[in-house]
């Protein structure tokens, strides 16, 4: 197994409604260059996170105790940029399980599946209700179900089910990844390869 | 119903090992790309699972996100960078993949190098733990930045999962204006779509303007496809692209090439295959381009004015965050801008040609005081070419001085990085939020304008000092 199995996950959220959040924003590239991958929570989001002198900017939200949970909640192009797996790690390591947005940058999604932090896209309609519904009380719990791909904002019960494919819905709820899948199509491989014309 | 298919299908078939129903396909990769930066947790991820590389030939390593652009020959003064470095040495010895480290003659930036020496080749499939793989589909190949779990994937297996991505093609027919480089073409379509109006998407580039672009200026505009939010961007092989390849070290040879060659002129768009979109430009509509703001789309002609939160399609608060941090104003003018520092290099544009243009704005003027100017090639071969056409003798004339490869302040992994609050107007990429160092404010553009910036010192129109005759 390559990372804890996802199925039911309620929390608190914490709102970060800024569109085109990169991932230079998320990790910085100057702290990538560690050859393990650990400790990338402590930079998650640095240059905003953080004043050159390395004391925290109070008006960033993760310095803002009202806010916690297991949720990021993010505008609309989240995770643009970059391909590096780095701010996805970060965002785990940090504790989040979950990102939600309106849009996700193709690479970060695949990233995100990839190491077990789920990624659900919302409409714009819903991603504002919840906005609005963590502005009203920062205690606002969000239930995220994949077994049954909705997710709730248990004050108001507004609901919205999301899209997710049959095969990587598969792997969040088991905990395996494609490394598991591809060892066992090895054979078939190996065939392919030898047909190659490169 | 037509069995018409797209360059991209064509490609992206011939790859499919496995199709899942309701999942992604298995896909062959030809070859595979790395570098230090996102490789090292690969590689560890195998040993934890006692895996071993499958198939080391069509792995190809080299050093380039960390590696310092002075000194090459003594050694990297940060701990953590030579770390990385000595990882990527490491690994690549114990596997048996061929390495371009530091110091080699073939060193450079993965994207220059794999193209220059003929590992890229048409109609492959092509992946690196780097968001501008993107940039050999200039060769007609499915090219695309992955993770480092993909990375550990490839290593693993030679085959990454993904769902078929939807196709866009992009057409832009007639004629570039004087002093527009592919850059601006790239900048301007992005410009166009947004950051994000191309994801979930990858693209076929089509039309006069693309057929009678160079390799070099196509792999510009394939870099930059990411910067749209594409998966990737590609261009159909053609003569131009075969008598780039022929030749090449790496490129079949023989009977090998006429088999290859012969493939290669079938991976084409057929006439009525179906886009899911598509988009027509005029390039009449294109100028200079720069940006303003901190996303790639947030850039206009470079006569033009900052256009008001109003008029872009990003959020008010994003967009004005993003002036702010620039300390720019709605409806300011760019033209007359003062500007601290020129970067010319990265994978977008640190390519013989890409010098070959600046040293033709440059040529027999001098570098303006206020502006501190890293040149940087693409590669040890860039660096050699620029100096036996005589554009090194150009350039230390007009006050210029050549570093050495990398990919240098164009994400700021080593330390050439732009200081807080200073302009850079820069070739590479990305205007992200320092992302060319902590608080440095990115102006992107074509080698043009960073000539004309170098020698002027502010905004400067590249067309005004562009005599007639000269390359356009």
């Amino acid at each position: 197994m390559a990372y804890d199995k996802f199925t039911v996950l309620t929390s608190t959220a914490v709102p970060l409604p800024i569109e085109n959040v990169d991932t230079d924003q998320i990790i910085p590239a100057r702290f990538l260059k560690a050859t393990e991958r650990k400790g990338f929570g402590d930079n998650l989001f640095r240059d905003w996170r953080y004043n050159s002198d390395d004391t925290p900017k109070k008006d960033f939200v993760l310095n803002n105790p009202i806010y916690s949970g297991k949720i990021l909640v993010g505008g609309k192009n989240f995770g643009s940029g970059s391909s590096r797996e780095h701010a996805a790690w970060a965002i785990y390591d940090y504790g989040f399980r979950c990102v939600v947005s309106s849009f996700f940058a193709d690479i970060f999604k695949g990233n995100s599946l990839n190491i077990g932090l789920l990624p659900v896209t919302v409409s714009e309609t819903f991603l504002d209700k919840i906005f609005k519904a963590i502005e009203a009380d920062p205690k606002t719990e969000i239930e995220v179900n994949l077994p049954e791909q909705t997710i709730t904002i248990l004050a108001t019960g507004d609901q919205e089910s999301f899209d997710i494919n049959g095969y990587k819905k598969h792997n969040m709820l088991n905990g395996f990844d494609d490394i598991d899948y591809l060892q066992s199509a090895k054979e078939d491989i190996k065939a392919f390869a030898e047909k190659s014309l490169y | 119903m037509s069995n018409a298919t797209t360059l991209f299908d064509k490609v992206w078939d011939a790859h499919v090992v496995r199709h899942i129903d309701d999942g992604p396909d298995v896909l062959f990769i030809d070859r595979h790309f790395i570098h230090e930066v996102t490789s090292p947790v690969a590689f560890l991820g195998l040993e934890k699972r006692g895996i071993p590389v499958l198939y080391p030939q069509r792995t190809f390593a080299t050093a380039d996100h960390n590696t310092p652009t002075m000194h090459q020959d003594q050694p990297v003064k940060d701990p953590l960078s030579a770390n990385q470095l000595a990882a990527l040495s490491s690994n690549a010895a114990k596997w048996g993949i061929s390495l371009w480290a530091l110091g080699s003659p073939k060193n450079g930036i993965v994207h220059v190098v794999g193209p220059e020496n003929g590992i890229t080749q048409p109609g492959m499939t092509i992946v690196c733990g780097d968001s501008h793989t993107s940039t050999h589909g200039a060769f007609g190949c499915i090219a695309f930045g992955i993770g480092t779990s993909e990375v550990e994937m490839v290593l693993s297996s030679q085959c990454i999962m993904q769902p078929k991505p939807k196709k866009m093609r992009i057409t832009i027919n007639g004629k570039l204006g004087k002093g527009v480089l592919p850059k601006d073409v790239a900048l301007y379509m992005i410009s166009r779509i947004t950051a994000s109006g191309a994801t979930g998407y990858f693209v076929e580039y089509a039309g006069e303007v693309f057929e009678n672009m160079s390799m070099e200026g196509r792999m510009t505009v394939c870099n930059m496809s990411i910067e749209m939010g594409a998966r990737g961007g590609m261009i159909a092989p053609d003569q131009t692209t075969f008598d780039y390849v022929n030749g090449k070290e790496k490129a079949p040879k023989g009977e090998a090439w006429d088999k290859a060659l012969a493939y290669w002129k079938t991976l084409k768009t057929d006439e009525d295959a179906v886009f899911d979109k598509e988009l027509h430009f005029d390039a009449a509509d294109i100028e200079p381009q720069i940006t303003y703001g901190t996303n790639p789309g947030l850039g206009t002609g470079i006569t033009h004015q900052i256009p008001k939160a109003s008029e872009v399609k990003d959020g008010e608060a994003s967009y004005k965050k993003s002036l702010a941090y620039m300390d720019f104003e709605e409806g300011q003018p760019l033209i007359g801008k003062k500007i601290d520092y020129v970067f010319l290099g990265s994978c977008t544009n640190g390519r013989i040609e890409d010098f070959r243009a600046f040293a033709s704005i440059v040529k027999g003027k001098k570098k303006a005081d206020n502006i501190t100017a890293w040149l940087v090639p693409g590669s040890h071969i860039v660096e050699e070419q620029i100096k036996a056409e005589g554009i090194l003798d150009i350039l230390n004339e007009a006050g210029f001085e050549l570093r050495q490869p990398g990919c240098s302040a164009c994400l700021a992994m080593n330390e050439d990085k732009i200081p807080a609050g200073k302009y850079a107007v820069s070739t590479s990429n990305r205007n992200f939020e320092g992302r060319q160092g902590p608080g440095a404010r990115t102006l992107l553009a074509s080698p043009y304008v960073a000539a004309a910036v170098a020698v002027t010192g502010v905004v400067t129109d590249p067309r005004e000092l562009m005599t007639e005759g000269a390359m356009a």
